[in-house]
Formats: structure tokens, sequence, C-alpha cells
């Protein structure tokens, strides 16, 4: 199986870091792996997006032309991408920053005031990860003990505080992505 | 017998194929005795520019390398990094060195390289012919400043010993001059003192040697130094710019 | 060894490093940024040099200097700065120097963009640099091949004292994949590669032979002597075209009715494609380049199946490799072009639209 995803938000609201943690994260898990920036001078302020793919296959394109995931952090991003989501896809969208929401009947969405959930968990720094949280709950894409014991080797000792943030960001996400199930 | 005379080992069999009363001649001697002096010629590596002492190769006995037109700094700038156990030297003319290899001699000093730089200015280019330097003279004629050097369209001669000593890192600059035995006497102490300095690894050396071109000037050899004398060392004043191995030596800081 | 997700800028100057080098000289541009920043950081922790140059002019030439020390070197940029190179390059060549040279490209002519582009084809294959010589020209299209590559080209450079160029991309160098790496060459190790050419490099004479006078040089006004050493250069290519040419085949069959060929990251895309078509019955083959130079024309001549009716060549340029595709195949089959410039890289979908009106 192939699952392609692209992340989209604003520089700076750590979409290429949601990309590259599924991707480790999978690639810890045996899989094949590919994570492609959008690079350049819209790395700041602008749109930035990440196409990710996990594999068991190996990879050929790790372009994604038409994903089966789309994380939307912002309106752009859903008005760019969203038409391109395959049939019966996963949406996921920040209803705090898509004041238009999204356009298609035929995915699966899940909508949440993402930036809000984040802001009440303690940091707009853990936006990403309830992405990633909201990934796992609701495709099972990767597992949360992955990500836990990626985010434990590095934050641990470093700043155990966020670390802390991370973890409650993600399982909060996992229960939001499970309940649209 | 005794020997009064001879050829350091330094330099090879291979005759100067230099103009008659080029100092090309006399700059190379003065830098092969300084190597032997030093004991270097084991340790020792030069790169050779594009001009007229593109052949140098030839003539140094020991490792030498040719560099594309300007970038001799470059090019002995890896060569030192990749064998810290060697010392290096460029030989450069003033086209190569100060039109089309600014760049290059500029940075290589400004990082304190620890390489010696023999620049040889005689305010013209030789090897291409006689055409207009960086270093030509203001009303001086070339072959492509016929009417001479107009200061108002294509700027004044550049004095790279000058430009070199306003960066912290050179360690000595010395311009001396070729244009009698008295002088030459006075360049190979220089020389000499900026081999040692090499073999010492103390930081980037950089000797300008007041040169002629007998042939492309079209004077005599012999007349050749006087009018370098009345003409070139009014505005390249010889003299140390930096020394950090002396006191008391303008520009010096310790 | 554990895989470690890394950008291809980064797990080439890792593999580099671990292949013994020492010494690199580079000058950033976009998209190259993340390889000089990692050589920046890694090499003083190696004992190595790290040397941010004036310009990518003087970089090549400290290359030239440091190679012609006899020591392994490299350099990196993406395609303006590596036309800035081509002087340098030549002269290497010329001095029959090893050097590693990394290309990530991106969108010409010009300052063009920072996007991904293969429009250095010509450049890198066909010459680059003045006078008669030739780069041995590695395509990746992994990050795990352009790690793979690093000491594939160190070796190739040593063993024809030849530069060696590995072409990559704006999309290589930024994308992040699973790369293993191969075990570090030990301080011993590098120290015998280091000594390795001594009979002719810029070095020490240690046992102070009176003969002892290396010369690296490109310079030979005698015509019949430059004749000379230009003929010793071709003979050494000859053995380059016999023994190192390199390509891959993905689904080439007997039952292939069109054969893709493109390299580096365009062939990702296409191999996308194929499995694509593959689902609808329709069966496309793909033969890559991996040596661009030496080229594996007879290796595209066999991988034309009985029923192929068409040769598509796919690349991220206006046809730059279409030339050589057109020598291989000799009119044996038509051979038809399509690609994208200005950094925009192809997609799947449409390099599948494009196969399937073969059919």
């Amino acid at each position: 199986m192939t699952t392609e995803m692209i992340c989209a938000g604003f520089g700076g609201q750590g979409v290429l870091t949601i990309g590259k943690f599924i991707a480790q994260s999978g690639m810890k898990e045996g899989k094949n792996v590919s994570w492609l920036p959008s690079y350049g001078p819209e790395m700041r302020g602008g749109t930035a997006n990440v196409s990710t793919v996990v594999s068991d296959e190996p990879i050929a394109s790790p372009i994604v032309s038409f994903p089966d995931i789309l994380v939307a952090l912002n309106q752009p991003s859903i008005d760019k991408f969203a038409p391109s989501v395959r049939k019966g896809g996963v949406v996921i969208m920040n209803t705090n920053m898509c004041p238009h929401g999204c356009p298609r009947e035929d995915v699966d969405l899940v909508a949440a005031p993402m930036s809000d959930i984040a802001l009440e968990i303690g940091s707009m720094m853990v936006l990403n990860m309830l992405a990633i949280g909201i990934v796992i709950g609701k495709t099972g894409l990767i597992k949360y003990e992955t990500m836990e014991e990626d985010l434990n080797s590095f934050l641990k000792a470093k700043n155990p505080d966020l670390l802390e943030k991370n973890l409650a960001a993600i399982k909060r996400g996992i229960e939001i992505g499970q309940k649209h199930e | 017998m005794e020997v009064i005379a001879r050829r350091p080992e330094t330099l090879t069999k291979t005759p100067f194929t230099y103009c008659p009363g080029c100092l090309h001649g006399v700059a190379h001697r003065l830098i092969a005795e300084a190597i032997e002096e030093n004991g270097l010629i084991n340790q020792m590596a030069g790169v050779a520019p594009v001009g007229c002492s593109v052949f140098a190769y030839k003539f140094f006995n020991f490792d030498m390398a040719e560099a594309a037109h300007g970038r001799a700094p470059a090019v002995a700038t890896g060569m030192k990094r990749a064998r810290p156990d060697m010392h290096v030297f460029t030989y450069q003319g003033d086209g190569d060195l100060a039109a089309i290899g600014t760049a290059e001699i500029v940075h290589a000093a400004n990082r304190g390289e620890k390489l010696s730089v023999f620049f040889v200015n005689n305010a013209i280019y030789g090897m291409t012919g006689g055409q207009m330097a960086p270093t030509t003279l203001p009303d001086m004629k070339t072959t492509t400043s016929p009417y001479g050097r107009n200061v108002e369209d294509i700027g004044y001669p550049i004095r790279m010993c000058e430009l070199l000593s306003t960066l912290v890192a050179p360690y000595y600059v010395e311009r001396v001059s070729l244009l009698s035995p008295a002088e030459i006497i006075k360049a190979k102490k220089a020389v000499g003192k900026a081999i040692q300095y090499n073999r010492e690894n103390r930081g980037f050396t950089f000797i300008e040697f007041v040169s002629t071109c007998p042939t492309n000037w079209g004077i005599d050899p012999v007349k050749s130094r006087d009018w370098a004398r009345d003409n070139m060392l009014p505005f390249f004043k010889v003299g140390c710019f930096r020394d950090k191995g002396e006191e008391n030596v303008q520009g010096v800081e310790k | 060894m554990a895989k470690i997700l890394m950008k291809g800028n980064e797990a080439v100057a890792e593999a580099a490093i671990r292949s013994g080098c020492r010494l690199y000289f580079a000058y950033p541009i976009t998209p190259q940024s993340e390889l000089i920043e990692y050589m920046a950081k890694m090499m003083p922790k190696v004992g190595g040099t790290f040397l941010q140059a004036e310009s990518e002019v003087a970089a090549i030439n400290m290359v030239y200097g440091a190679a012609g020390a006899g020591k392994r070197v490299m350099t990196s940029s993406s395609s303006p700065g590596i036309s800035l190179k081509q002087e340098g390059i030549s002269y290497i060549a010329g001095a029959e120097l090893p050097a590693v040279i990394v290309n990530v490209q991106r969108g010409g002519p010009g300052l063009g963009d920072i996007q991904p582009a293969q429009a250095d084809y010509f450049q890198a294959v066909k010459g680059g640099g003045h006078g008669d010589y030739h780069l041995i020209v590695l395509a990746p299209n992994s990050v795990q091949e352009f790690a793979d590559m690093a000491s594939d080209a160190f070796d190739l450079a040593d063993k024809y004292r030849n530069p060696v160029m590995i072409l990559s991309d704006g999309m290589l160098g930024q994308m992040m994949e699973p790369v293993e790496f191969k075990p570090a060459k030990t301080q011993e190790e590098i120290n015998t590669l280091g000594e390795q050419h001594t009979a002719w490099c810029i070095c020490p004479n240690a046992d102070g032979d009176a003969k002892h006078h290396h010369e690296i040089n490109s310079l030979e006004l005698d015509p019949s002597v430059l004749e000379k050493h230009v003929n010793h250069m071709y003979e050494k290519y000859a053995v380059v075209e016999k023994n190192e040419v390199r390509c891959e085949t993905y689904n080439v069959s007997d039952d292939n009715e069109v054969l893709c060929v493109a390299w580096g990251s365009a062939s990702r895309i296409v191999k996308s494609a194929i499995n694509e078509l593959k689902k609808e019955g329709k069966s496309v083959g793909l033969i890559r380049p991996i040596t661009l130079w030496p080229y594996p024309y007879e290796a595209i001549v066999k991988a034309i199946g009985p029923k192929v009716r068409q040769v598509y060549v796919f690349e991220l340029n206006t046809g730059q490799m279409l030339d050589d595709v057109k020598i291989a195949v000799e009119g044996r089959v038509p051979v038809k072009f399509w690609g994208k410039v200005g950094g925009i890289v192809f997609t799947p979908a449409e390099i599948q639209e494009k196969l399937e009106a073969c059919f």
C-alpha cells in the first residue's frame, strides 16, 4: 500500500515538520518513505507545502499530484490542494484559518479549530503535533508509539516541558481523528 | 678552485627564455636562492601564472603548478590546505594579480593564507604584446592605450602593497625594486624574509618587485631602468608596509 | 547501520566525508545550501578543511590546487555557479587531476530560478569548458544513490585521474529519504588514499630524490606535444567507455510497446506512470542512464523489445539527451520527446497521459 500526503500552511506553522515526523516514523516502522518540500522564497511568509509518501513498495515519484491525505492549516492550502485530493481521501482542515471551508463533498473532512486547541494546550508551536495526532487517529498511517519514542529521543533532556505539550497535542489530535472515523 | 658563483640547486638547468634585459631572471634567482638558503628545496611548491613567466615551472627545480590567469592564489590555497607540510608561493605579474585575479589575491591575503606571493610590476602586459596593465602609469602609451593612459577614462594605476596593507591579516608586505645592484641586494633581503616567514608558517607574505619591460616599453635595457626610476618609483614607492615580525614598522599590528 | 532520514544535499556531503574527502571548497548558492552548510559543520569535526571561497571561480581553482596535491577534494554548486567553474574544470581535466564536482541543478538560462531542472545535461556531458575533454557524469535518482555516488565518484576520479561530476537537481538535493551509509574510511585508509598519487602530485620530496620535479599543468605550446597529450586522454576515455557504463532498466520486457528513456529525478516520475499503465495492461519499459558519460548507447538498443513502436524521452529540459538516444536507436524505432522547463517538474499523471496516447 502507498499513502501520499500533502501538508500545507503558512511558513512558520511547522508544516514541513509534520511531513518530516511522519516520514521518519514511517521509516522506523520499516516502510519506504520520501519527503519533498517546496523550497525557496515561499519558505518564509508564503504558503509552504511538503509531499510525503509512505509505502510498502519502493517509491517511484516523490511528487504527489493526487493526495490521499491533505493537511491544510490555512485557506490558501485548501484552495490550492483540496481540488486534487483523491475521491474518498482525507482532508484535515484548521477551521481557525479556513473561513471559506472546503469545497469538496466527496472527501472525508476532519475540520477542527486547530489553532485554538493548540493555544489551549499551551503553545501555537504544537499546532503541527496536533495535526500529526489527527493523521494518526484518522488514518493510522503511523503509530503513536513511534512518534513518542522519536520525540523522547531529542526533547526529553533538552526541553521536557515542550515534550509534554507535544505529546498532549498528539494525543488530543488522535482523539479528534478517531471521533471522525 | 674556489666557487664564487653558481646556479642554486633550486633552479633547473633550463636556460631562461626571457628577453634581453628582462628582470624576471633576477627575481627568479632571488627566490631560488632564498629557498635554498632556507633549506626548503624538498618541501617547496610554486604556482606559475599566465604571463611572461608562464614557463616558471620549467625553471624552478621543485614541484610547480601552472594556474589559470589570475587564479594562482586560489590554487596555492588549495595546495597549502591539502599539504600543510609543504611551503607554497605564487609568482604573478601585474595583469594576472591586479586585474583578472584581484578577487583571488585580496581574499587569499585577507584569509592570511600561509603563502608567499611574488608580484612583478612592470606596468605593462608583456606576453600578449605590451597592452595596458592595471599598473600602467598615467599618460603611459601601450598598445591598448595608444594615446596614453587617460586617467579620466580608465582610472589610476592600482598600488597593490598599499591596498593589501589595509587588511588585518597579511603578515609581511614590502615593495622593492630591481633597478640596480644595490636595490637587488635590498630585494634579496626582503625575499629572504618572506621565505623565512613562509618556512615558519607565520602567515601571508607579499613582495612586489618594481621591474622593467624593455621590449614592450621600446626602451633599451639600461635606459629602461632609468625610466622606471624616474617614472615608476615616484608612484610605486619602495618600502615595507607591514611586518608583523619586526617592531616599529609602519602599519604593524602587534 | 540504521537508516537515517536525510536530505540529498546532506547525504552526499556525509558520504563524501566517509569516502575520505577532507577538503571542500565552495561558494553558497540555492538549492545546494545544505551541502555547503553540512560541510561547514562536519569538516572541522573530522580534522578536514572547509573553506568558503570568494567565488565559484576561486573554489574550483582551490580544488585544482588540492587535487594537484593528490588529495580527495570536492566542490559543489548549482547551475549558474557550475558555469563559473567551467574554466577550472577544463584545467583540471587537462592536467588530469582527480576531483569531484556536485551540481544540484536549477532552472536556467541565466539566473533562471531555484527549482529543479535537468538543463545542464549538455554542459556536463558535451563539454562545458573549452577543449577536448570529458567529465565522467553520474546521475542519481534517489537520496541513497546520491550518497552512494560520492564514493563511486572519488574512486573513478582517482582511478582515471579525471574530474567526475554528480549531476543532481534541486529535487534530489532538497528531498529527504532514508539512507544507509557505507562504513567511514579509517584514518589509516585515508592516509593511504592521500599518498596514492605521490608519483606525480605536488608533495614533499621525502627521500630527497634529485630528479623530483612534479608539474601540474595543462599548457603545451608545442602542437605535437599537445596532440599527443589529448590523444592520450582519449585513449583513457576509451577505457572509461568500455568499463564504466551504468544504467538501470525498469519493467523492460518483450511485451513493451513503448520504451521510455529518462534520467535522474525525471525517471522517478516516469516509473510512477509506468506502474499506473501496468494496471491497465499496457506494457511500458524504462531505461535510465546512470552514467550520462559514458553513455549507455548499447544498453538502449538492447532494451528495445520486438513490439516497441515508440521510444519516448522525458526530461526536465528541452530535450538535451534526445540526441544521444537518437544516436543509440539509429532510426530503428521513432523517437519522441516531451519535457518541462522553467523548474517545473512534470507529474506522473502528465507522463501517463503522454504514454497512453501511444497506445
